[in-house]
């Protein structure tokens, strides 16, 4: 159950809240940038190289750094007493959660544009594809990272946990989503794994997009396996929010 | 009507193993200002907790206005003020109000109403982080405030406050609970339960003694209710 008004009113001081800390937007936008700026010098003599990893890694940075963001901004919540008095409150779980992954998700959208064309335009980034195309997944992807950070900080109890998660949950994702080896070349079993792993489907999006000229519906199916992950954590988020405690 | 807005019988919360709250029965009427008063430790907040239906209980039974805590229909009247101040730091005094008051269905004039109540107008552009201690907790006590309610549960609202500031909330208290609210005010502080007319003391998770003020110190033959809390513990000891 989702009260629009409520919703709304949750987004409109979430992102209030982020307005007050000038520094931490501008790390959100600065640091994916340099970062792709680095990998661009490091390949500076191997192009190809920097083609096909570069936008794997466009996918990739913006998603874990909205996963670190979003579940720290959570948890916070869930320490200062904030969230247990909203939980008193005629609010619903999905009002709380739902307002957090619209601010997040836009500042997400916002900051994988940016690093998209900056990416593109400025660092020679080529694709087979079309840029748009490169930006929606980016933006997905950090739509991810925002929906898994939301539902993780469920399980943490201190900000120390809520950033152990980040080697805990996405490493692993990272290691074997396709990037350093591709899927077909791994063990069975870690193949297996690795297709039940979100990011998985965001790089490989990734990776046709820099490969297939026309966008196929193989590309098409990633961005909705990609989404309906986001959709279900958002959902198992909201389950782990419990009004009262045992 | 209810005689009783907040009714427990045998009340029992039991977390992780130990018992916090141990058979519990006692009801609070409206109109009055009653205290929960006991040292820190004796289960004042957890009783608070699962009156506002953030803490489950294990058994026995907790009525508020005719309604199993918890109730979804309980949300629009209860206004829980927690002991450390749950607002939003990096926000406004008002930005923190108005948000509330848009989840309470409220609006504008019931923000200015709130600000002047706890009178903090000449703070109410100021993020509340960069507030002293007491201004942050009045920010978390103009929340409570915001909606209609019927019971208010105030969690050690006053403590650390100045003499006059306290004194302005217990005249701002008496005033609510005039208007025929049931008030439910934690204090380790036995110099407030002065200022309450029915007290609910509470030791080790059980009632130590309930009734008015008036009667406590009658039965104790004591001059104080800090001095009846003790005779009690003495007498309970023995």
């Amino acid at each position: 159950m989702i009260h629009p008004k409520m919703t709304l009113a949750t987004a409109g001081r979430v992102l209030r809240q982020l307005l007050h800390d000038p520094r931490t937007i501008a790390m959100m936008f600065v640091v994916p940038c340099v970062l792709l700026g680095l990998l661009a010098w490091m390949y500076s003599d191997t192009p190809l190289i920097f083609d096909t990893i570069g936008a794997s890694l466009l996918g990739i940075f913006p998603f874990v750094i909205m996963f670190l963001i979003t579940s720290i901004t959570t948890l916070r919540e869930r320490t200062t007493g904030t969230l247990e008095r909203l939980l008193t409150m005629p609010i619903g779980k999905l009002d709380i959660l739902v307002g957090y992954a619209l601010v997040f998700g836009f500042v997400a959208a916002l900051q994988s544009l940016v690093a998209s064309l900056i990416a593109v335009h400025v660092y020679g980034l080529n694709v087979a594809g079309p840029e748009w195309m490169l930006v929606v997944i980016a933006v997905v992807d950090a739509i991810l990272g925002t929906t898994l950070g939301l539902f993780v900080s469920a399980f943490a109890t201190t900000e120390f946990q809520a950033v152990q998660f980040m080697p805990a949950f996405i490493f692993p994702q990272f290691l074997l989503c396709g990037l350093l080896v591709p899927l077909d070349k791994m063990p069975r079993v870690l193949h297996d794994i690795a297709n039940c792993l979100p990011l998985t489907y965001a790089v490989s999006a990734m990776q046709r997009v820099s490969t297939e000229a026309h966008v196929s519906s193989a590309t098409y199916h990633d961005i909705l396996v990609v989404l309906g992950f986001a959709a279900a954590a958002v959902l198992l988020g909201a389950a782990t929010l419990r009004r009262q405690t045992r | 009507m209810h005689d009783n807005a907040i009714r427990a019988d045998r009340l029992t919360v039991i977390r992780n193993e130990k018992t916090i709250l141990d058979t519990l029965s006692f009801g609070i009427t409206p109109g009055k200002l009653t205290g929960l008063i006991g040292p820190s430790g004796s289960g004042k907040t957890t009783l608070i907790r699962t009156i506002v239906g953030a803490q489950k209980f294990s058994s026995g039974s907790l009525l508020v206005l005719g309604l199993p805590a918890g109730s979804k229909a309980l949300r629009q009247q209860i206004g829980y003020v927690t002991q450390s101040p749950a607002v939003y730091g990096d926000l406004t005094t008002k930005q923190n109000l108005r948000y509330f008051a848009a989840i309470l269905g409220k609006g504008k004039d019931d923000v200015r109403r709130v600000v002047k109540q706890v009178d903090l107008e000449g703070q109410a552009d100021q993020i509340v982080n960069s507030l002293s201690g007491g201004q942050h907790a009045r920010v978390s006590l103009a929340v409570a405030l915001l909606g209609d309610v019927q019971v208010l549960v105030l969690d050690e609202p006053t403590v650390g406050l100045d003499p006059l500031l306290r004194e302005h909330l217990w005249k701002l208290f008496r005033g609510l609970a005039a208007e025929g609210r049931t008030m439910l005010i934690s204090s380790h502080v036995m110099d407030e339960a002065e200022k309450c007319d029915d007290l609910l003391l509470l030791r080790d998770g059980k009632v130590l003694s309930h009734g008015s003020k008036h009667e406590l110190l009658q039965k104790t033959k004591a001059s104080t209710v800090e001095a009846a809390f003790l005779k009690l513990v003495e007498g309970a000891e023995k």
